[in-house]
């Protein structure tokens, strides 16, 4: 039985989980002895059939490296990796020479920090982030105040875990150089006004990175409609392999920004004398690139572009509002994360019970959510607490499996209590 | 006379034999964990916590009349399972048996195969402080 069919029917329709799932093989397994129920999309998504194949449909079809190979399984390649870079670009409406392939979010906010921070700030200047930030838009930002003798100013987060943007105003000034944003908090699933806070930014002169690695998988993006100056996210969150991720730009700061790492590909010429570096969007990928991660990406955007994100937003705001309908009903359940605006996410305790003891009773009925700090230490403080159990949903995730949570969730506190 | 160590461990060998499946045995150890006697405030100071585990145990030990006590507590309730059933088998100890102990019961129970890495780390930990309490009082 799938409860899915108790909702009304426009919302059934948007999305049949359950042929869905058939294209996502790893979740048809048990685990300790119960179907696995895998909820800790916020961490690592799964794959679809379409992204395992498309790997190895390049490792057994055209491996090779890309680029200036003058042979067939070259031009294939290099086709291939290309083409997925249009896709990324169409998927965010960006022009692909502003479309840099890095490791991940962790490295293009670090890239960032690195080429366009180490040009531009100096002492006196200030960085602002907020508190709800993942320790990767934290210490890259951190080790650039720390190098220039800048400040970084955090914006508060109310207990509902919603930016206080009266204070961000108050923050901004025209010292104000870089401001970078999660779109959506790993932790607590809060969608955050980007929109507004890049004008406001853009206002007072400074530019914007947008952390976008937890809203990528769940809702359409359009950088140009941001206006956003930079935004990072990661292949390995939005159903693509690990170890591949974007750096998005304006041209116009990238063109200005140095190199970032020297080597292969990111060059024009080399002599012992001087180099001359390469064009955009090679400028900043030197070393032979993540081939396969590229294609898978490319890959996984196309998937969830026939499913439609529209779709998977409606479908997974159905789960969370199911969700936290659920879950408020067990006794002395906490949520952590009430933003008005969230993703699917719900971070919660349980009275006094550790979020790992929980974790691991979960594990033992074939449920897997993540607990801990969530690379949020800050965050955590500013909720005095030393981490959270999260459940977080993709679009693959039932109302079946939300109530094998609920139901995990009662036997383990019953346990632990 | 205290009970013999791999007496006290063979009783916890037969208990474990009695479960069906792991959900089971999570529920005895935590409440062995329950049924522990609590530790005085001013044992559960940064200074009596054992080093190398995930979750915060705090560990006291005391000698009377020859014997090794340890007493602890946890804010897991997991792990707080895990160092009553040490309590179990060592407190109440000659030093020189408690830093002999073999503790065969670990292997013979499967109690590692469903902690995580650093849960099973945290495991040995214990039994390395506990064990190290009972070597300074044996000289």
């Amino acid at each position: 039985m799938s409860t899915i069919y108790e909702y009304p029917v426009n919302v059934a329709a948007m999305l049949d989980v359950n042929k869905v799932r058939n294209d996502f093989p790893i979740l048809h397994q048990k685990v300790n002895g119960r179907p696995l129920v895998y909820l800790d999309n916020a961490a690592t998504s799964q794959k679809p059939y379409a992204v395992i194949n498309a790997v190895k449909e390049y490792y057994e079809r055209y491996n090779s490296n890309i680029h200036r190979g003058a042979h067939h399984l070259a031009h294939l390649a290099t086709v291939a990796y290309e083409e997925a870079r249009k896709t990324v670009a169409r998927h965010i409406n960006a022009n692909e020479q502003e479309i840099n392939f890095v490791r991940g979010t962790t490295e293009a906010v670090n890239l960032v920090a690195s080429t366009y921070g180490r040009q531009n700030i100096k002492a006196g200047d200030e960085i602002i982030i907020s508190a709800m930030e993942h320790h990767s838009n934290i210490v890259p930002w951190q080790m650039l105040c720390e190098e220039k003798g800048a400040a970084l100013k955090v914006i508060p987060v109310t207990k509902e875990g919603e930016i206080i943007f009266d204070e961000y105003l108050k923050l901004l000034s025209d010292r104000t150089r870089i401001v970078s944003i999660a779109y959506v908090s790993n932790a607590l699933g809060t969608i955050n006004p980007v929109k507004e806070i890049i004008a406001a930014a853009h206002k007072a002169g400074a530019v914007v990175f947008i952390d976008a690695a937890q809203a990528v998988p769940h809702k359409a993006i359009d950088v140009k409609a941001l206006d956003c100056d930079f935004m990072g996210f990661s292949g390995h969150k939005v159903f693509a392999t690990t170890g591949i991720g974007v750096l998005y730009g304006k041209a116009a700061l990238l063109e200005k920004m140095p190199p970032y790492m020297g080597g292969g590909e990111m060059i024009k010429r080399v002599t012992f004398e001087k180099t001359t570096y390469n064009e955009l969007p090679y400028k900043f990928e030197a070393g032979t690139p993540n081939i396969e991660g590229g294609i898978a990406l490319g890959t996984a955007l196309d998937y969830i572009n026939s499913i439609g994100l529209d779709n998977i937003s409606a479908y997974e705001q159905e789960l969370l509002s199911y969700g936290t309908r659920k879950l408020q009903e067990i006794d002395e359940l906490r949520i952590v994360g009430t933003a008005k605006n969230k993703s699917s996410v719900l971070s919660f305790l349980v009275g006094n019970i550790l979020p790992y003891d929980l974790g691991v009773i979960l594990n033992e009925q074939g449920i897997a959510i993540r607990t801990g700090h969530h690379c949020c230490q800050p965050l955590m403080d500013r909720f005095n607490i030393e981490g959270t159990c999260r459940a977080s949903m993709a679009f693959y995730n039932t109302t079946d499996e939300i109530d094998a949570l609920a139901a995990g969730i009662k036997r383990a506190v019953t346990m632990l209590r | 006379m205290p009970q013999l160590i791999a007496e006290i461990e063979n009783e916890i060998v037969d208990d474990f034999a009695l479960f069906d499946d792991q959900m089971q045995k999570y529920e005895y150890i935590i409440d062995l964990g329950k049924k522990l006697a609590p530790l005085a405030p001013e044992y559960l100071q940064d200074d009596f916590l054992v080093k190398g585990c995930q979750s915060k145990v705090w560990l006291h030990a005391y000698m009377d009349n020859g014997l090794v006590y340890f007493e602890a507590d946890s804010n897991s309730s997991i792990a707080k399972g895990i160092i009553a059933i040490l309590i179990r088998v060592l407190s109440g100890q000659k030093p020189v048996d408690i830093v002999n102990a073999q503790l065969d019961f670990i292997d013979k129970t499967d109690l590692r195969s469903h902690l995580s890495s650093q849960r099973s780390n945290g495991l040995t930990a214990m039994i390395q402080r506990m064990k190290s309490f009972a070597a300074s009082y044996a000289q």
